[in-house]
């Protein structure tokens, strides 16, 4: 049987008037009260989705991606040497790597600051649009891919310690001087916000349409 | 004031209401419908959780009071603590949100987590809960996902290898600090079970217990 049909015999929290306190996992019953509920145990307000959850999402998704073209385009490195001075982009960084040999460096550079950057956008964006148009195709699916969204945003920020690491080191007078470039600023903006957008995603609205569903097959 | 429910779990990633049955200690509770982990019932929780904090404060401590690496080329010599390679970002044009960022993730937010898991874990250990246990479990809470000390060590790397053709590069304390302190960090997310410790806090509602 699809996915669709199994999920439909089990029941969200929700669905039967239960609230979880996002902050100490408490189940509690909402009662027939409206407006603000708290956590009967630690207070928390208690919410049957993330407030706004779609809206906040968008705002820091679009942010982040305007910020991703200066974050790609811009130098994030500049480097004054004997032979010269030189401007890196992030991708220059990841060629440059490439061509000096150490290739797998290269690779893991390249999918922690290009891919999995454009991948946290994409993702994101699927899955926002997907929640919006109420979708019931493939929630399993759509869960996992917002797990990996979730676990792996992190993991960009390593091009920002490396240039952190390079200016504070790489300052010998006359012979190389490394300074970092206004790229470096927007790539970071870029990770914290995309972070931030999936922080404000409600995974939960995943599942709502496949509920929904039941209960009108019920009625 | 909401009623609370007993033995009931609802999963965080897609709100299946499911029963919280005893897992067996040292198993873990997995949503029946998306698997995401409801919560790990680990045997003796709170000191062995405790005990990774004490190791990781320790190794913090020496990750930040000593140089992370020195740079060796034509008779100069540079080495950099964590806090003098952020101080010198900050000092660049137009970079104190860089090195903001980079203070935050590598220092503040690391030793804040520490320090809470402390506060709430040794007086437990003790028999006793702090005063302010809720407060810091939700703070512990908040600043867990901006800690990114493994990314951090990373990071290191990538730039030791990237200048090894270039100079001699010696590895310092703290990046031996660094290198020890990623797996007792993840030993700490991998026996922490907040769940327990939330049963410590004292009620605010109306002392409806179940």
């Amino acid at each position: 049987m699809n996915a669709a049909a199994e999920a439909a015999r089990q029941f969200g929290a929700a669905r039967v008037g239960l609230l979880s306190c996002h902050a100490c996992g408490l189940v509690s019953r909402a009662g027939g009260t409206r407006g603000a509920l708290a956590c009967p145990r630690c207070g928390e307000h208690l919410h049957r989705r993330k407030p706004n959850s779609v809206a906040r999402a968008w705002a820091f998704l679009i942010a982040a991606a305007i910020l991703y073209l200066p974050a790609n385009l811009l130098p994030v490195m500049h480097t004054r040497s004997l032979f010269g001075a030189q401007s890196d982009t992030i991708m220059s960084g990841v060629v440059f790597l490439w061509t000096s040999g150490s290739w797998p460096l290269a690779v893991l550079v390249f999918f922690a600051s290009v891919t999995v950057p454009l991948l946290k956008l994409i993702a994101l964006a699927v899955l926002l649009i997907s929640v919006q148009r109420r979708s019931r195709l493939l929630p399993l699916e759509r869960t996992r891919v917002y797990r990996m969204v979730e676990f792996i945003g992190r993991w960009s920020m390593l091009d920002i310690y490396v240039i952190t690491i390079l200016v504070a080191l790489v300052h010998m007078q006359g012979l190389m001087e490394i300074a970092a470039g206004a790229g470096a600023v927007a790539f970071g903006a870029v990770v914290v916000l995309t972070i931030l957008a999936a922080e404000a995603f409600d995974p939960r609205l995943i599942w709502d349409p496949l509920e929904e569903e039941h209960d009108r097959n019920a009625a | 004031m909401p009623e609370p429910t007993a033995n009931l779990i609802a999963c965080p990633d897609c709100d299946l209401l499911q029963r919280d049955v005893q897992v067996q200690p040292g198993g873990v509770l997995r949503c029946r419908r998306c698997g995401a982990v409801l919560y790990r019932r680990t045997i003796a929780s709170v000191d062995r959780t405790l005990a990774l904090c004490l190791a990781a404060a320790l190794l913090f401590a020496l990750a930040n009071f000593f140089p992370l690496v020195e740079l060796k080329a034509q008779g100069q010599s540079t080495a950099t603590t964590l806090f003098q390679a952020v101080h010198k970002l900050y000092d660049e044009r137009g970079m104190f949100s860089v090195a903001g960022l980079v203070f935050l993730t590598t220092m503040l937010l690391p030793a804040l987590e520490l320090a809470l898991m402390l506060y709430i874990l040794a007086p437990l250990r003790l028999g006793r809960a702090p005063g302010q246990l809720r407060l810091a479990l939700r703070l512990a809470e908040l600043v867990r996902p901006w800690g990114m000390v493994e990314v951090f060590m990373l990071g290191v790397l990538v730039s030791l290898a990237k200048l090894a053709h270039l100079a001699t590069v010696v590895p310092g304390v703290a990046l031996w600090s660094f290198a020890v302190l990623i797996p007792v960090m993840a030993g700490v997310a991998a026996v922490f079970n907040p769940r327990e410790i939330w049963e410590f806090v004292p009620w605010r509602g109306a002392g409806v217990r179940t």
